[in-house]
C-alpha cells in the first residue's frame, strides 16, 4: 500500500471516530473503548478491501462482515454512514426510540449483514454465510470481528472447530485483543491467552498485526485470501479507547459514556490528530 | 386404527420429498439418525452438514445461511434446539427473523427411558414467547408432512415438534383434512364441551371423545397443531358454543397451548378452561406408556377433566 492511501485511510479512522463519538453524546451512551480499538480495522475493510456498493446492499455477491462484538455500533454505524450505506446524520438517531441504530448491530440496518449482541454468536453466522458461499459457488470473503473477552464464550470454539473442518478459506476472522473486558483486564477475568496456538491447533491459520496499522492490516487480509483451504485468524493487538489519551487502556471506559468535560478532551484531541494526519497528507501532495 | 408411523420418519421423508428446492439446507448435531435428516442427507448430501454436537453453533451457523436466502432445517432433539439454543434462536433467528425452521424432535415424556434430562417439557412455553416466531406441534405422519411442506412455503422463522414414538393416523380419516398454518382443525363436533390437543394427545383426546359419547356427553374436539399463531377464532367459537374448554398436551401445563388458549378465552368469552400436561414437575425414566399414565396423559384424565369442566359451566 503506497503511503499516501495509508494516510488516507488513517485520517478516514480519526474521522470515523469522531462520528462515533458524536453518536455516543447524541445518546448518552454506548461503548467507546471497544470502538476505538477497531476503528482502523474497520476502515481497511469497507474502503479497502470489501466487494461492496452501499447503493445495492444486499447484491448477492457481495462481500459479508460480520460485527460479532456486537456492542459496537458507534464505530460500526459510523464506518457504514462514512461509506454512504446512510446519511451521516442518521447518526444523531442512535439508540434513540424507534431509531433503527439500535444498541448493537442490527440488521435491517443498510451495510449490517447480521444482527449481533449476544456475545458469541456472530462467529457463527459468519461460518453459514461462507458455507453458503461454497454451496452456491458465488465467490465471496466473509469478515468478522471478534473481541478478545468475547472469545471466552464457549460458542465461538464451536464454530472455530467447525469452520477448519468445513474448509473456509473465505472466512477472514479479526480478533480484537485490547486486553480489556467489561470487569477488568482479560487476563484477571478469565484469560484466553494465549489465542494464536489456540486457533492453530484448530487448524486455522494465524497472523499476528498490530490493528492499528493499516498497511499490517491489509497485508494480513492480503495473506488470509491466498489461504488454500484453511479459514484465517488475524489477532491484532490494540489498545482499547486508542486515539483518546484518557481513553485509552481504562477499564471504565467499555462501556461507560464520557463526561461534559471528557467529551470536550476527545473532541480536541481526535480534530487535533485529524489536522495532523491532513497537513501530512497536504504535504505530501505538493 | 391403520398403520402407526413415527413423526419423525415421517418428518425425514417429508423434508426429502419436499428437498428438491435447492435453497433447503439441513444440519443436524449429531442426532441424523433420530431425527430422520439422514434421509434428506442421503438423497442431497451437497446441502446436509452434520455440525456434530454443538447445537448453538448449529443454530447459528443456520442464521448466516438463511442470510443468503437460504431455507435452512436445524435438527435435534426438542431439549438441544429450543432448550440449549434459546438465546440463539432469540437473537441469531428471530430477532432478524431470518427463514431457518427449527426442528425440535423426541419432545415431551414420550422419549421413554433416557428420562427428565432428555424429556423437553417447556419448548412449546420457550418458543412461544419468542416474537414472531411460528410453533407448530402435527399430531400424525400425515400432518407431520403437510406441516414440512407449508414451513417451506412460509418465509420466516419457525419452530416444528415432533415426537419419539408412533402416533396413530388420525388427519388421514377425515376427507375435508386440509392443513393451514395457523388454523385449528374440528376433528369431532359436538356442544357440550371442547377439547383442544395439540401433536401426540389429539390421538388421545379422540378416544376421549368417543368415551364422553357413551355417557351422553358431545365433545367438540380440536386438533390445534400451530400454537403460534394461535387460532383465535376456532377458540373463541368453541367457547360460545360449548361453554367449557379443556386443552391437552403432551408439555408443562405452563406456558404451552393450555396457556395459549386460557389468554384467548379470558381476554374474548371466559369461560372454564381447564389443563391436561405434566404438572410443573420433570419427568422421569420409564417406558412412554407408562409414562403417560403415570404423568396423566391418557383418555382417562382427559374424560375426568372434561367432567370437571362440565361441572363449571
Amino acid at each position: 500500500m503506497e503511503e499516501k492511501r495509508a494516510r488516507e485511510l488513517e485520517l478516514l479512522s480519526y474521522k470515523i471516530r469522531r462520528s462515533a463519538l458524536e453518536a455516543i453524546q447524541y445518546a448518552g451512551s454506548g461503548h467507546v473503548g471497544g470502538s476505538f480499538s477497531i476503528a482502523e480495522m474497520l476502515t481497511v475493510l469497507y474502503f479497502e478491501k470489501m466487494n461492496i456498493d452501499p447503493r445495492d446492499p444486499r447484491k448477492k455477491d457481495r462481500d459479508r462482515f460480520v460485527l460479532s462484538k456486537g456492542h459496537c455500533t458507534p464505530v460500526g454505524y459510523a464506518t457504514l454512514a462514512h461509506r454512504g450505506f446512510f446519511p451521516l446524520d442518521e447518526l444523531k438517531t442512535f439508540r434513540a426510540i424507534d431509531s433503527r441504530l439500535s444498541g448493537h448491530m442490527y440488521i435491517k440496518v443498510p451495510g449490517v449483514d447480521m444482527s449481533t449482541g449476544s456475545l458469541g454468536q456472530g462467529l457463527s453466522a459468519a461460518v453459514g454465510m461462507a458455507l453458503a458461499s461454497k454451496i452456491d459457488k458465488i465467490d465471496y470473503w466473509v469478515y468478522a470481528i471478534l473481541g478478545d473477552g468475547e472469545i471466552q464464550e464457549g460458542q465461538i470454539w464451536e464454530a472455530v472447530m467447525a469452520a477448519a473442518n468445513l474448509k473456509l478459506n473465505n472466512l477472514v476472522v479479526f480478533v480484537d485483543n485490547n486486553r480489556l473486558q467489561l470487569d477488568g483486564t482479560v487476563e484477571e477475568v478469565m484469560s484466553v491467552y494465549p489465542i494464536d496456538e489456540k486457533f492453530r491447533s484448530f487448524g486455522w491459520n494465524v497472523i499476528a498485526i498490530d490493528g492499528h496499522n493499516v498497511r499490517e492490516i491489509s497485508d494480513a487480509v492480503d495473506k488470509a485470501k491466498s489461504s488454500s483451504d484453511k479459514p484465517t485468524v488475524i489477532v491484532a493487538s490494540t489498545t482499547k479507547g486508542k486515539g483518546v489519551s484518557i481513553f485509552e487502556n481504562q477499564v471504565k471506559f467499555h462501556g461507560k459514556c464520557p463526561s461534559k468535560d471528557e467529551f470536550e478532551i476527545a473532541f480536541r484531541e481526535l480534530d487535533q490528530k485529524i489536522a495532523s494526519i491532513e497537513e501530512k497528507l497536504n504535504t505530501a501532495t505538493v | 386404527m391403520g398403520d402407526r408411523v413415527p413423526m419423525r420418519i415421517a418428518y425425514g421423508e417429508a423434508l426429502c420429498e419436499f428437498g428438491n428446492n435447492e435453497k433447503i439446507v439441513a444440519l443436524d448435531a449429531d442426532v441424523s439418525t433420530c431425527t430422520m435428516s439422514c434421509i434428506f442427507g442421503a438423497k442431497y448430501p451437497e446441502r446436509f452438514y452434520n455440525l456434530g454436537i454443538q447445537e448453538a453453533n448449529m443454530i447459528g451457523v443456520a442464521a448466516g445461511l438463511a442470510t443468503t436466502g437460504k431455507i435452512v432445517f436445524c435438527h435435534s432433539f426438542a431439549m438441544f434446539t429450543a432448550g440449549r439454543g434459546y438465546d440463539q434462536i432469540r437473537n441469531s433467528v428471530a430477532y432478524p427473523h431470518l427463514n431457518v425452521k427449527i426442528v425440535g424432535s423426541h419432545a415431551g415424556i414420550t422419549i421413554g427411558e433416557d428420562g427428565a434430562t432428555h424429556q423437553c417439557l417447556e419448548d412449546l412455553a420457550l418458543m412461544r414467547a419468542v416474537p414472531g416466531m411460528v410453533v407448530v406441534s402435527p399430531c400424525d405422519a400425515n400432518e407431520t408432512r403437510e406441516a414440512v411442506k407449508a414451513l417451506i412455503e412460509y418465509d420466516g422463522p419457525c419452530y416444528l415438534r415432533t415426537s419419539r414414538i408412533a402416533a396413530e393416523p388420525v388427519t388421514d380419516k377425515y376427507p375435508d383434512y386440509k392443513f393451514e398454518l395457523g388454523k385449528g382443525v374440528t376433528l369431532t363436533d359436538g356442544n357440550d364441551a371442547t377439547i383442544i390437543a395439540t401433536g401426540l394427545m389429539v390421538q388421545e383426546s379422540l378416544k376421549a371423545a368417543e368415551e364422553l359419547q357413551k355417557e351422553g356427553i358431545k365433545a367438540r374436539v380440536i386438533d390445534m397443531h400451530t400454537i403460534k399463531p394461535i387460532d383465535r377464532d376456532i377458540i373463541i367459537k368453541a367457547a360460545r358454543e360449548t361453554g367449557a374448554i379443556v386443552t391437552v398436551e403432551e408439555h408443562s401445563v405452563i406456558g404451552g397451548l393450555g396457556s395459549a388458549v386460557a389468554e384467548v378465552v379470558s381476554e374474548s368469552t371466559p369461560v372454564p378452561v381447564l389443563k391436561v400436561g405434566v404438572e410443573d414437575v420433570f419427568g422421569c425414566s420409564g417406558r412412554a406408556e407408562e409414562l403417560l399414565e403415570k404423568f396423566g396423559l391418557t383418555h382417562r384424565q382427559i374424560v375426568e377433566k372434561v367432567k370437571m369442566a362440565l361441572n363449571k359451566k
